[in-house]
């Protein structure tokens, strides 16, 4: 037992991968095998990931920074280790790749064309997704994050639909581009600390002496922080993504298999926002405090051309993706309060009521846009598998030909609408919340995605479920498979539980968020 | 045994009250879930409804029992019911927080740690740990639960009850018993409505949602309970989401219920920003606490704008009742909303969703009060608002045909008198006409539901599909057919025309002119005489369109075949009709002001209502007004003629010219309406087409916004201009990388060549292995190398100082 706890970090990371190799030597025609051993694998970092979580409120009360730490010399030429943790906001996003993976694999039980080498990816983006969030050097946070991107490039490449190149290429290089100018900058921040252990550069980096960096590098430690400032920024404004830097979502998840969508939605996206509370916010404080405005108003923008955009759009896929934006866009909102307010001396109390609330509700957005998006993509799925066609134009009184699938569209939408009662409402309102104090022009900006959320969500559930139904339809959709029941109610019961009681999450989070302010 | 039941302990009463919603609630999550069978749905609804109801009525009953007993210490301490449970963690963990960042600690010395292989995990951290953690504090929570004072106790009075008599209706109205009908998502006329346990599950959900809201102690849940409410009357309305009408100048549900959702959902996203203001300022969203007096002046004398601040927070907080209780310019869902099953108006426009609206602003009535004081403006949005609405749906309704479309611009109405009487301060006001309308008007929905299914199965029965049974053109003479139903519309409408001494709906409507009149005759303040002259005319129109509709539906002869073969309709409906009546008419008994008639205060008529339910907020109010913060104290109003005479000649003079041109010499079948003549075609039809507010709505809002959407922010902005660049820079990398291999072919040039030859011909054997695009891509990390050793030799040179700096 104890050995598990001491290494269950690591056991959570690489575990899949291990497993997805074994997967790999699976003899290609054993499908059935194939399917079934992968999800059943993919619990062995589930029951980890949630093994971290019933042992976390103990551990924590006596040392609240990070828990299941585990160091080992890695490449120490270059100052760099193999050192992984959790805190409580790297926790619940592993939890969510842990709970996502194994429902990413039954949803895609219906993938029929190289059935092992999509189980196989599935498997190791999990364990880079993992990785990555528990990284503290910040050499094996990058190299996580560009591991990351070469499953999901496969799986849009590969198996996914008509435009698939120019979406998986868009993806791929528009990603890549953000990385060049990470790579540099955490080059740079290690070439000057000797360091790049995550925790450390807390100090060591914000308190850098500009007299002994410019001794030590030759360059003006001002200019230096300013340039990887913005490239840190932009590298992960393009993941989460942030408009202007959001044109490859809706193309990526469009084209992605479902399974694909469900995992970029649910965890990738989460990738940059959980860059920017774990590095650039801390490492950057000053910085990012002075343009904490920026940030609200991109966030704000976010919100607002999301909601408009997927208002727009007439494939039904396309607009849960635009959805994606104007979500995500509520995670930045929160982000800049906390931005703001990190690393500021004298905050009154009002002033850390406001970053709690944020901060908090940013990592809980997360945690339900992950929830919600993934159920959303599979439902997509679900009518396309079955009709073919995501054209909202063509369907039509679906509800009479498939109730209980328009009861559960009904139910997840609404958690993605943020119904109070579900959980999407609970992120948003703590993140409006802590935004009014310093940005409230920003939040009242917002309201009008808000209001275009209601709008997108009613055109899909109306366009989709209501009216007479089409005489194309009677009689050629299946009902939800079994399989599909297994993957939706899970995800259904989350968006339930923490709408009513948060705080089976939030306590964990709040516990690290605590800590900040 | 009773007197136990009403001086239950303060415990027991707060773990019933958090069960008030659960039966509701509890009944929407079985039906949903397991069940199909129409018996089972209706009777685990009843269950749930009728738990609420006896639940509420004994809390409603201690809290009145607390009043009798002791009423100055239900003044001193309103709130008799409290519970509640922390709910979102916020901050504070440790009493001392420890570090200003993720850890200020020393990893390093650390390394070894992780590798122990002690016993107890949590021991050897903390042993090694350099931490002495502070104390845990029970930390900083944002709370939540249940309270019940007297405004609580007389809408759990209502809501329950009034939502208790709509289900006993709604198994009729969906034709229990009947034959199943077959087609999903539209009417089955005369047969058992197919979709019959997912209305009861709705049904249950949006009680559960509305009691939520009732039982609240604070504003978050008030606004859970508020959106439910908004969803399920979204699915409610387009309940048929199927139907499809031959005109296509009519809503259909579905687009109905989007424009409900949406209308609602504008204001909503004002109120919830209103919200978060409140939360800032107070530091709680519980509104018991925030309202006590030093925590108002603390909040005014925090906020940058004062007193001010909390005028424009209460506005905030306000847009969202002016969206839910369909006030102008949000009226406009309300109408189309009648595509909904009739018990889905009755409940979400006569007792619950409407009124929970008015009942907002009564929950932050002390802001308004401040609101009031501090600046006229706030005054005149409020009152001008409700009485605007209240004239402007009064006009309308004069000129509608379809029988329930004259009770949804009649509740636009009166809900505008509500309004209108929170704008001159008249907290008792509102919250009464708040009760007695949701009686006599969930009484008038079920009757007009009652009058179309009469005429629905007048049309089964000579088979035609074509006339509509909910236009009063063709009915007349239904009295005979349906005397039940004429009956309770009869007293019902009474009760909306303010018929005096005897109806509800005069005493509520005659305190609101008491105040009105009041404001203008203490304070001088023109706010009160136009609200007065506005609802004084909208009070006269009332009881002539009301009369006008009796008339129209149950007097004279049938005016079709669809009335002729009209007939009354069965117990379930006929029941709840029957017990509402005699509430449409004594629920205002319990109001007759102190002073009545001029009597003297004490010894006179007592004014319950005003009394219990002013008991609520007495003491804030009252210390507000010895601060200097509000304009008057809740107290009774002097007594004056005025108010009462007008209250008299509008609703008799209305009564009887309705009367005069309706009743009297009743329309024959293919006449016209005499209003035509009256009103003139062209204002008879800016009337009949609602002052056309849906044509401006469509034009000014729905339509750029799809624009928006579809076109600027999506073809323009997302892929013209954004991708544009995009696509710009690839295409231009891309031709650079070209550029530099015709550049380096021309200046290496044969030297070159030979050596490429050679390696083409190697590749020529290695060509199965090869992509072909080698040296596209060899180019493209050359080009990105040279940019990046650029970028750090400028770097180093300290190009970028000065613009970075």
């Amino acid at each position: 037992m104890d050995w598990l706890i001491d290494n269950i970090v690591t056991l959570t990371i690489f575990v899949p991968m291990i497993l997805g190799l074994i997967v790999f030597l699976i003899p290609d025609d054993e499908v059935w095998v194939i399917r079934r051993v992968t999800f059943v694998f993919s619990l062995v970092p589930l029951a980890l990931a949630l093994t971290m979580w019933f042992v976390w409120s103990d551990s924590f009360r006596i040392d609240p920074t990070f828990q299941f730490e585990q160091q080992a010399t890695w490449f120490p030429a270059i100052g760099a280790s193999y050192h992984v943790g959790v805190d409580g906001i790297s926790l619940p996003l592993i939890l969510l790749s842990a709970v996502l993976t194994p429902l990413a694999i039954l949803a895609s039980f219906g993938v029929n064309e190289k059935v092992k080498m999509f189980m196989t990816l599935i498997l190791l983006m999990e364990g880079a997704m993992v990785g990555l969030f528990a990284s503290l050097d910040l050499m094996i946070f990058f190299i996580f994050w560009e591991f990351g991107l070469v499953p999901i490039y496969f799986l849009v490449r590969i198996w996914g639909g008509a435009d698939r190149q120019y979406a998986s290429f868009k993806f791929f290089i528009y990603t890549m581009a953000g990385s060049l100018g990470l790579l540099l900058s955490i080059q740079i921040i290690g070439l000057s600390t000797g360091t790049f252990d995550i925790p450390e550069l807390y100090n060591i980096w914000v308190n850098m002496d500009p007299v002994e960096f410019a001794q030590r590098t030759g360059l003006s430690l001002n200019v230096v922080k300013t340039l990887a400032y913005w490239a840190f920024f932009i590298a992960f404004a393009i993941k989460v993504p942030i408009w202007p830097f959001h044109t490859w979502l809706p193309d990526a998840h469009t084209q992605a298999p479902t399974a694909g969508s469900m995992l970029l939605a649910g965890v990738l996206l989460k990738l940059g926002a959980y860059g920017f509370i774990r590095l650039v916010i801390p490492l950057f404080p000053e910085m990012a405090t002075n343009t904490a405005g920026l940030l609200a108003t991109l966030g704000m923008l976010s919100i607002v051309f999301g909601g408009f955009a997927a208002f727009g759009q007439w494939d039904f896929k396309r607009l849960v993706a635009y959805s994606s934006i104007n979500h995500m866009g509520f995670v930045v909102l929160g982000i800049a309060v906390m931005a703001y307010y990190f690393g500021q001396a004298n905050i009154d109390a009002a002033g850390t009521q406001d970053a709690l609330l944020a901060t908090n509700g940013a990592v809980l957005q997360m945690i339900n846009h992950g929830l919600s998006a993934a159920g959303m993509f599979f439902l997509v799925g679900v009518i396309y598998e079955r009709a073919h066609t995501r054209d909202l134009k063509r369907f039509g009184g679906i509800w009479s030909i498939l109730p209980v699938y328009g009861g559960i569209l009904i139910f997840t939408s609404m958690a993605s609408l943020g119904l109070p009662g579900l959980n999407g409402f609970v992120g948003e309102f703590m993140i409006t919340r802590g935004a009014w104090g310093p940005f409230y022009i920003q939040v009242a900006l917002s309201m009008i995605g808000l209001l275009m959320t209601g709008a997108y969500i009613l055109k899909g559930i109306g366009e989709v479920l209501h009216g007479a139904t089409k005489a194309e339809w009677v009689g050629h959709l299946e009902p939800m498979t079994f399989t599909e029941h297994c993957v939706i109610w899970p995800l259904m019961i989350m968006m339930l539980v923490l709408g009513i009681w948060p705080q089976a999450i939030l306590a964990i989070i709040n516990d690290t968020v605590s800590l900040l302010f | 045994m009773i007197e136990q039941l009403l001086n239950l302990e303060p415990q027991t009463l707060g773990a019933l009250t958090w069960l008030i919603p659960a039966g509701p609630l509890l009944a929407f999550a079985v039906i949903i879930l397991f069940i199909r069978n129409a018996r089972n749905s209706w009777m685990i609804a009843w269950a749930g409804i009728f738990t609420a109801v006896v639940l509420s009525w004994l809390v409603a009953f201690n809290v009145f029992t607390d009043y009798v007993q002791d009423h100055t210490d239900v003044e001193k301490n309103p709130v008799r019911v409290a519970s509640s449970v922390a709910w979102l963690p916020i901050g504070d963990y440790y009493a001392d927080p420890v570090g200003a960042a993720f850890g200020s600690k020393d990893h390093t010395e650390e390394k070894s740690d992780t590798k122990s292989e002690d016993d107890s995990y949590s021991d050897e951290k903390a042993a090694k740990s350099k931490w002495v953690p502070a104390e845990k504090s029970s930390g900083t929570w944002f709370r939540i639960g249940v309270s019940a004072d007297p405004m609580t106790a007389i809408m759990l009075f209502m809501v329950p009850f009034a939502v208790f008599m709509i289900f006993i209706y709604s198994v009729g109205y969906h034709n229990f018993g009947k034959e199943p009908g077959t087609v999903l998502g539209i009417p089955n006329h005369g047969q058992q409505e197919p979709l019959f346990s997912r209305f009861f599950a709705m049904m249950s959900l949006f009680a559960g949602a509305m009691l939520i809201l009732v039982v609240s102690d604070n504003l978050l849940t008030i606004f859970v309970g508020w959106e439910i409410m908004g969803f399920c009357s979204y699915s409610l309305i387009g309940f048929w989401y199927a139907r499809d009408y031959d005109d296509p100048k009519r809503t259909p549900p579905r687009a109905a219920s989007i424009k409900a959702f949406m209308t609602t959902r504008i204001a909503d996203v004002v109120m919830l920003m209103g919200l978060v203001f409140f939360y800032q300022q107070f530091g709680t969203l519980n509104y018991t606490t925030a309202f006590q007096a030093e925590s108002i002046q603390a909040a005014a004398a925090a906020s940058t704008f004062g007193k001010a601040g909390l005028g424009i927070m209460a506005l905030m907080i306000f847009t969202g009742t002016v969206g839910k209780s369909a006030q102008f310019p949000f009226h406009v869902w309300l109408p189309d909303a009648m595509e909904g099953p009739t018990p889905v108006s009755a409940v979400i426009h006569a007792a619950a969703m409407v009124s929970a609206g008015i009942y907002l602003v009564l929950r932050i009535f002390p802001i308004i009060a401040v609101g009031l004081k501090a600046a006229p403006a706030f005054g005149w949005t409020i009152a001008g608002i409700g009485a605007f609405t209240a004239l402007m749906a009064a006009t309308i309704a004069v000129a509608q045909y379809d029988v329930k479309g004259v009770l949804a611009y009649s509740t636009i109405s009166q809900l505008g008198f509500m309004v209108a009487a929170l704008g001159v301060g008249g907290y008792i006001a509102a919250s009464f006409h708040l009760i007695t309308h949701a009686y006599f008007k969930a009484l008038l929905f079920m009757c007009s539901g009652s009058v179309i299914h009469g005429m629905e199965h007048g049309a089964e029965h000579v088979h035609d599909h074509h006339s509509d049974p909910q236009d009063m053109r063709l009915m007349g003479g239904l009295r005979e057919k349906m005397p039940i139903t004429f009956w309770a519309f009869f007293i019902g409408g009474m009760a909306l025309s303010g018929f005096p001494i005897i109806t509800a709906g005069f005493w509520s409507k005659d305190e609101i002119f008491a105040e009105a009149w009041f404001v203008w005759t203490a304070d001088g303040n023109p706010i009160g005489i136009f609200v007065f002259i506005m609802l004084a005319l909208a009070a006269f129109l009332t009881a002539f369109y009301t009369t006008r509709q009796l008339a129209m539906t149950f007097a004279g002869k049938p005016r079709s075949p669809l009335a002729e073969h009209a007939h009354e309709s069965d117990r379930y409906m006929t029941t709840p009709l029957m017990i509402l009546s005699v509430f449409a008419v004594v629920a205002g008994w319990v109001g007759i002001p102190d002073n009545f008639l001029n009597t003297p205060i004490e010894g006179g008529f007592y004014n319950w209502f005003h009394h219990f339910v002013g008991a609520t907020l007495k003491t804030p109010i009252k210390e507000l007004k010895e601060a200097g913060y509000v304009l008057h104290k809740i107290e009774t109003l002097p007594w004056s003629w005025v108010p009462l005479s007008a209250s008299l000649i509008v609703a008799l003079g209305g009564i009887a010219l309705g009367y005069w041109m309706y009743w009297r010499k009743p329309l024959e079948e293919g006449e016209e309406d005499p209003m035509i003549g009256i009103l003139t075609p062209p204002l008879h039809n800016f009337l009949h087409n609602k002052w056309y507010w849906d044509e401006l709505y469509e034009v000014v809002f729905v339509k750029p916004t799809v624009w928006v959407s579809e076109v600027l922010v999506y073809e323009w902005i997302d892929r013209g201009l954004i991708d544009g660049i995009l696509h710009g820079v690839s295409k231009g990398v891309y031709g650079l990388a070209n550029v530099m291999k015709n550049t380096e072919s021309a200046v290496f040039g044969d030297a070159v060549d030979w050596v490429t030859f050679k390696i083409r011909d190697l590749a020529q054997e290695l060509r199965s292995l090869q992509s072909g695009k080698i040296q596209e891509y060899a180019l493209m990390s050359a080009l990105i190398t040279f940019v990046f050793s650029a970028f750090f030799i400028l770097l180093r040179s300290g190009a970028f100082n000065g613009i970075l700096n």
